[in-house]
């Protein structure tokens, strides 16, 4: 939880690599190096650059990766004998996956759409928030603490309140997601708006620009690469919020299925529920991150969406 | 005594109270059509005076008078370009340049129906700099000579009587920035806005101005101010004939009084 706000806070737009690309360019960095300081195998490195700088080879370096974990886990728990009750199998982990695959539909489903309405709510009040936050000096210096004291608050603590207000289930899930989530989308706002160059802000105000025209013209504009880059996070926190939600006060979502997992020793059923977090996060994660790329293409000067 | 197109008169400027101030008794008859200079020592107040004259700030003391009016607010008969060329990254040059007539009236009313009359506009003014070709393109795709050139396109779009110039030229290497002087004086002589130019660069100042108004150190005061009557257009050539470099001289002599004190 208090990764959330360095993460999201300073980011200038220009220097903001699309971060789906850093994965797929570090897996092709050693290759490069290594061929690169060793003489003798000259003869080989154009090829084998060739297959480091391959456009497949850069889109399936994740999958490698990936894949390359869960077979470390599978061998490392087969190898050490770790009894299933501490650690499942990969394989285990996702049998469990087929073999619950109704229920787990079902929660995920309720975990996807309580995520995503608070995400969205978040969306627009973030939004609307950061505006005011980072067009005012003065908006900015009254909520400033404020906003600072309630993203210290772990959430966690804010969901038996919700319960007492809403009863448990959805929307204390939908209130938590959208509470752990607009934060960073709040910061990154403001400090787009804020971050306006002064002689920039002359040439508008020269031309007679009203404080409405500069915001319009030049405020959200500006701004916009700072918002793509705080929704990645903000709708990975989001799950986090849903999750922690369901897994205290709801008897849906998957959460609350990992929760009933554990008090039924179900241990491959608990690290099923964690893979679908996980996935769902990650797809999420990807569809802002190529809205990102796709609309704001001129804070990377043209060349992040190679 | 006529008033001029802009008057300054015993002008004085404090930042903050207590502040040293950072112009002082400065007063200044521009007319209308005049190619005015303005140099000095750094932090003698020479931004501090295009804030002035914009409307961007008002003075501590004294008045500012720009086309019979006291300047109290932003008037929009002016266009200005900095140093840094403070072009949209995400508008392409075309859209840069018609900024201005999002904003000032009567233009931005009309723009919607008359889009393509201002275009063409915009790309007549565009070709004048020698930028045809660029409307496209992203600011980050052109040169930092190029970027200047639009930079003083969307200065002018609107037609201002007055252009407000803080050393536009600073940033390029010397072959650039003479070709721009080119530019500069040709788009001023088809056009005769009036022009202040601030700079750092004396043979700047004698190539583009009618007059050279020499500033002190802060408190920023007017020193000198030295008529320029070498015949136009001025070339590359002229800048190697006697009076360019003597007006040259004197006016290093002045700067160098100046930071002497
Ligand atoms: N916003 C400000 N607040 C307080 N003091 C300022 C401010 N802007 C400028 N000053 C002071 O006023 C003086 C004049 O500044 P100004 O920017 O006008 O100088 P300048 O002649 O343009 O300098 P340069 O040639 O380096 O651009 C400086 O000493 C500077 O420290
Ligand atoms: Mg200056």
């Amino acid at each position: 939880m208090s990764t959330t706000s360095n993460a999201a806070s300073t980011r200038p737009p220009a220097a903001a690599p699309a971060s789906g690309e850093t994965a797929a360019d570090t897996a092709a960095k050693p290759t490069r190096a290594a061929t690169a300081s060793a003489p003798p195998a000259r003869k080989r490195r154009p090829m084998l650059k060739r297959v480091a700088d391959h456009k497949g080879a850069k889109r399936a370096a994740p999958w490698v990766t990936t894949l390359g974990l869960f077979v470390v886990w599978e061998l490392a728990v087969r190898g050490f004998d770790v009894p299933q009750s501490v650690l499942p199998t990969a394989s285990e982990s996702f049998a469990a996956i087929w073999t619950y695959r109704d229920a787990i539909w079902m929660h995920a489903a309720q975990t996807l759409f309580t995520t995503v309405v608070g995400f969205a709510v978040a969306v627009v009040f973030g939004l609307v928030l950061g505006a005011l936050v980072g067009s005012s000096r003065t908006i900015y210096d009254a909520l400033n603490p404020m906003l600072i004291g309630f993203n210290s608050v772990p959430k966690v603590a804010v969901v038996p309140i919700l319960v007492m207000w809403f009863g448990i289930g959805t929307v204390p899930a939908i209130l938590t997601a959208f509470l752990i989530s607009f934060f960073p989308i709040v910061v990154n706002v403001a400090t787009g708006l804020a971050t306006l160059e002064p002689e920039l802000r002359d040439v508008l105000r020269s031309l007679g620009a009203t404080r409405r025209d500069i915001l319009m013209k030049v405020g959200f504009p500006r701004a916009m690469p700072f918002f793509f880059a705080s929704l990645k996070i903000a709708i990975t926190l989001a799950f986090v919020g849903s999750v922690l939600s369901e897994t205290v006060a709801s008897d849906l979502g998957v959460g609350y299925l990992m929760i009933s997992a554990s008090s039924k020793f179900n241990m491959p059923l608990l690290f099923a529920g964690l893979l679908v977090i996980a996935a769902m996060g990650i797809a999420m994660y990807e569809l802002f991150n190529q809205i990102e790329r796709r609309s704001t293409r001129w804070a990377t000067r043209g060349s992040g969406g190679q | 005594m006529t008033a001029g197109f802009v008057e300054l008169d015993r002008v004085r400027l404090q930042y903050r109270e207590g502040d040293e101030f950072a112009l002082d008794q400065t007063s200044m008859t521009i007319k209308e059509g005049e190619f005015v200079a303005v140099v000095g020592p750094s932090g003698c107040g020479k931004s501090s005076l295009m804030k002035l004259v914009t409307g961007l700030m008002p003075p501590t003391e004294g008045t500012v008078i720009v086309n019979g009016q006291e300047v109290t607010d932003p008037i929009s008969i002016v266009g200005m370009a900095f140093q840094a060329s403070t072009l949209l990254p995400w508008r392409t040059t075309l859209q840069n340049v018609m900024l201005p007539l999002e904003i000032v009236q009567p233009h931005r009313s009309r723009l919607r129906r008359h889009r393509t009359e201002y275009e063409d506009k915009a790309r007549a003014l565009l070709a004048e700099v020698g930028l045809s070709g660029c409307e496209d393109k992203h600011p980050w795709e052109l040169s930092g000579g190029m970027q200047q050139r639009a930079n003083l396109c969307r200065a002018l779009i609107h037609e201002p009587r007055l252009l407000m110039l803080d050393e536009p030229f600073g940033a390029l290497d010397a072959f650039t920035r003479e070709e721009l002087w080119d530019t500069l004086q040709a788009l001023w002589m088809e056009h005769r806005f009036t022009v202040i130019l601030v700079t750092h660069d004396l043979r700047e100042a004698a190539y583009l101005a009618d007059t050279i108004y020499v500033m002190s150190k802060r408190p920023g005061r007017i020193l000198e101010v030295r008529k320029n009557d070498i015949p136009r257009p001025r070339d590359q050539d002229t800048s190697f004939t006697q009076p360019f470099v003597d007006l040259v001289h004197e006016l290093r002599d002045h700067i160098r009084t100046v930071r002497a004190t």
